[in-house]
């Protein structure tokens, strides 16, 4: 019998030659991307993913993983297998070669200070 | 103010979630699925926590320290109704027991709410959301295997019919019952148990699952006047273990 110091090990009374089938490498459910949003009108952010049978209990498991510390006002949950992504072998794709700073929105910079200042004077 | 009957309340409530509590968090690593583990063993910190905030107004209507009255009581001096401190055995029974509970714990809230005792009623206004997620959670996991497959529903409605008459054992009555309805305190067992039956009963229904026949029930009775079954020993045993090594030790 196996002596565990753990309670509740100890009172399975597991035999010492029992075998436990391994789990195969497919033994899982499905992953979904979770999304989870700080306050209202804030965009939603990723913030990991969770294994789930379906759309209900990724929510489910999501709200524990993700929105359980600090501030969330909702989650969304997307299955992994519906987000259609770029390859990275075509990272190249987002190289900028010739000058082009006047396509960036590089003035816009000063927002940021605009909304610190707002925030830190609670405008 | 009627403390003896306030006390009676609190007591049986305090039990109920520092023992399911208990109980809930044994699952903690051997869950059976990560993100459910750790959803799980959350819930069962929010029911320790909410115990916690029933003893604290124990503790302020002269009753000892929370971590004291927790750990140092035997199994007899507990107000639990039995249903809470039977084993976890497999899964299917802690779902069952987590449904039939939360529904019960909410609805019992819901009511404390509005409690003319102010303490009690502050501390159910702040648990509220985290009861709702404990609910949503049950009720899921309910419907998810009530029609699942066949394994699943017929273990579902095994431990359904197994629970039900320690679940009716929530709603036994205590010495002031009727203080505490008269004194709009709380309102009262019979009540709560009728409310409890009308929103458990669609969501069993659309589980696909049967409420075992009326005439076969019999509430398990006893735990709030401290008979308990041998399992509760059991675990007051090991949930004090390390507080009663050193009761004075700082943590």
């Amino acid at each position: 019998m196996i002596n565990s110091l753990d309670p509740r090990i100890a009172r399975e009374k597991i035999n010492e030659d029992n075998t436990i089938a391994p789990l195969t490498e497919m033994d899982q459910f499905e992953t979904y991307e979770v999304f989870h949003q700080k306050k209202r009108g804030d965009q939603h952010v990723h913030s990991g993913i969770v294994h789930a049978p379906n759309a209900e209990m990724a929510l489910l498991f999501a709200k524990e993983q993700y929105g359980r510390r600090g501030l969330s006002v909702n989650i969304w949950v997307v299955k992994t297998s519906n987000v259609f992504a770029s390859d990275y072998d075509d990272a190249d794709i987002f190289e900028t070669v010739t000058e082009k700073q006047y396509r960036e929105a590089g003035g816009y910079k000063v927002m940021d200070k605009i909304n610190k200042y707002k925030k830190e004077n609670k405008i | 103010m009627n403390t003896a009957a306030i006390k009676e309340l609190l007591y049986k409530m305090a039990d109920d979630l520092l023992v399911l509590g208990h109980r809930n968090s044994e699952w903690t690593g051997l869950g059976p699925l990560l993100e459910e583990d750790i959803a799980f063993s959350s819930m069962a910190q929010d029911k320790i926590g909410h115990s916690q905030a029933l003893f604290q107004i124990l503790h302020e209507l002269g009753e000892a320290e929370p971590d004291t009255n927790a750990f140092m009581r035997d199994a007899k001096q507990f107000h639990n109704s039995q249903f809470v401190e039977l084993q976890n055995d497999d899964y299917d029974f802690s779902t069952i027991r987590h449904f039939l509970f939360d529904h019960a714990d909410q609805l019992r809230f819901d009511n404390l709410a509005n409690s003319s005792f102010e303490p009690l009623a502050k501390v159910a206004r702040k648990i509220k959301g985290e009861l709702k997620y404990h609910v949503f959670h049950a009720d899921i996991w309910l419907n998810k295997l009530g029609n699942g497959n066949e394994e699943s529903h017929a273990r579902m409605q095994t431990e359904l019919n197994n629970s039900w008459n320690f679940a009716l054992g929530m709603f036994e009555k205590g010495d002031y019952e009727q203080q505490l309805i008269t004194e709009n305190i709380f309102e009262g067992e019979e009540s709560l148990q009728s409310k409890w039956l009308a929103v458990i009963t669609p969501i069993i229904e659309k589980a696909n699952l049967n409420i075992p026949a009326e005439k076969n029930w019999e509430p398990v009775l006893g735990g709030r006047k401290g008979y308990h079954t041998e399992h509760l020993d059991q675990l007051v045993t090991e949930m004090g273990e390390v507080f009663r090594i050193e009761p004075g030790a700082e943590w």
